[in-house]
């Protein structure tokens, strides 16, 4: 007899085994057959876009979709959510929680998913309009309630602690540009770069190129928070667990770097001096 | 240039909120950890670290409500559900308990519901103090399209939690707030003018305004509110057979997708 309880699905098909109907014997995906086309004929990132759009892509969506990442595979470790996750790491935690501890810290709005949330809305807002973008970039709130998210501190999509692009995301933009759309996202961000950092004095970050990345692919900001969440996750599991072999004594415990500004000393010596 | 400003915290990090000096002793928020808060009740001291100051054995024992009267041991409420499969599934309690809370976020209750409704009575106080009528500003939230949150609830009609946290709001001496009125007031209105009921995130959110929280500090008051109902749903699958809790067949994953089509090439 079937369950009360039933999951509603528009993209994910299930038929089940004769002998046990909690087993699969196919499962589609937007009407293709996984295990029997799929997996066969596809690549991970047709795979992917077919999952996120509904559509089988085109090879360049594919291609500037692997390239993106590449691009966002290993941010090395003086970034936030990598950093994080080499914090559970070090400690020899278990894996799932070094990754949890990166998907939390990489959510952020400085240069995290909700960040390049921001910079999606602000495309669908904007679009190549780069006076419009000058104003809402300097105001980005949706209104002007409070949320469980505070409000952004700097221009979405730049980075207030930078001078000028970093080498290596220029190089990422350049490439990415090769595999984008002509009129697009990527090579309007490539175009404006200098003109909007000029007017905020400092550069685009990883999280305005990714999100231009995502627009070309047509991926909304829900879409592009959960692949960026995603594919940063690679390097973040590999540094825990290079930290995890590299050991504890190796990695930094900031105890002496921390000053405390009011120290009250030790609580019996105020105790004697008559403190309490 | 820009990057100078990190150079001050590269190495140093000046603070006021504490700090453990491992092997000799803690300070929080400039109180002795061990001796000078030790006579806090665990929930009472969470205040203080997040508060910066004692806020009194009363707002203590209001709050303690909150949590107490949001434990639900029923693995049906969402995040409670999450704590269950990592039972059922045999992954552990942190991960399980925090991914539970991690889900608590959520819009359509827990923190955002929160948040909000205690953001609604502050901007509703505030319009009031400059002449509006309390009624005026329900309208025109409503006529903005903003979701009341803290009326109407996705799942029942009734809220059991209004009836228990006035009970306790009477007894710590909450019952007379100018928010609280302000809660049922806007409820009064929206009854009439729209049906709706009112849960007990309006309840609570006119509380903490009373008791004076800023949003932040009432996001991270609630944060670890619904714990104490998971632990319970987390062990009871755990001691059950593995995957049992609530299987799901192929038949109850409804499709309403596209046809089947032929990946071609």
């Amino acid at each position: 007899m079937p369950s009360d309880y039933v999951y509603h699905s528009d993209f994910w098909f299930e038929e089940p085994e004769e002998s046990n109907p909690f087993a699969a014997k196919a499962s589609y995906c937007h009407g293709y057959d996984v295990y029997g086309q799929v997996i066969a004929k596809a690549g991970w990132f047709e795979y992917l876009l077919l999952m996120f759009k509904g559509e089988r892509p085109r090879p360049d969506e594919a291609v500037l979709l692997e390239k993106l990442a590449l691009v966002l595979a290993n941010q090395g470790p003086k970034e936030a959510s990598i950093r994080a996750a080499m914090n559970g790491g070090v400690a020899a935690t278990n894996h799932s929680s070094a990754l949890m501890s990166a998907l939390a810290v990489g959510s952020g709005l400085y240069g995290g998913s909700q960040e390049l949330e921001i910079c999606i809305r602000l495309w669908e807002e904007c679009g190549q309009d780069v006076d419009r973008w000058k104003s809402r970039l300097q105001a980005p709130e949706e209104d002007e309630r409070a949320d469980i998210w505070p409000a952004i501190e700097h221009p979405p999509g730049f980075d207030p602690n930078g001078d000028q692009i970093p080498t290596t995301l220029l190089q990422s933009l350049e490439l990415l540009v090769q595999f984008a759309p002509k009129d697009g996202a990527l090579h309007w961000l490539q175009k404006q770069r200098g003109a909007l950092e000029e007017f905020f004095g400092c550069p685009i970050s990883i999280t305005s190129v990714a999100a231009a990345a995502f627009v070309d692919l047509g991926l909304d900001r829900d879409q592009g928070s959960m692949l960026y969440l995603m594919l940063r996750l690679p390097g973040a599991a590999v540094h825990a667990l290079e930290q995890r072999k590299m050991g504890w004594k190796k990695f930094p415990f900031y105890s002496s770097a921390i000053e405390l500004e009011d120290d009250p000393g030790p609580f019996k010596q105020r105790d004697e001096e008559g403190g309490r | 240039m820009n990057h100078e400003q990190l150079l001050e915290t590269e190495s140093h990090w000046l603070t006021r909120i504490g700090k453990a000096f491992l092997t000799e002793r803690v300070v929080m928020h400039g109180k002795d950890l061990h001796h000078e808060l030790d006579h806090l009740e665990w929930l009472h001291l969470y205040l203080y670290c997040i508060l910066g100051k004692d806020p009194g054995e009363n707002v203590a024992k209001m709050l303690n409500s909150y949590w107490v009267g949001t434990s639900y041991p029923d693995p049906s409420i969402w995040p409670n559900h999450v704590a269950a499969l990592a039972g059922s599934v045999r992954t552990t309690p942190s991960l399980g308990l925090m991914a539970g809370l991690s889900i608590s976020e959520a819009s359509i209750y827990g923190r955002r519901p929160e948040v909000r409704a205690l953001d609604f009575f502050y901007r509703a106080g505030r319009w009031c103090d400059e002449g509006g009528m309390l009624e005026e500003f329900v309208d025109h939230e409503k006529s903005l399209g903003r979701i009341l949150y803290g009326y109407g609830r996705p799942l029942a009609t009734t809220d059991e939690r209004i009836a228990f946290t006035l009970d306790k709001a009477k007894e710590y001496g909450f019952s007379e707030g100018r928010y609280l009125k302000m809660a049922f007031s806007v409820y009064e209105h929206l009854n009439t003018t729209y049906g709706y009921s009112m849960n007990v995130a309006a309840v609570h959110a006119a509380l903490a305004a009373d008791m004076g929280f800023s949003c932040e500090e009432y996001q991270l008051i609630l944060t670890p509110c619904f714990v104490a109902g998971m632990a319970p749903c987390f062990r009871d699958t755990k001691s059950r057979r593995e995957g049992s809790f609530f299987p799901i067949r192929c038949e109850s994953i409804v499709y309403h997708g596209r046809e089947k089509r032929h990946w071609e090439g």
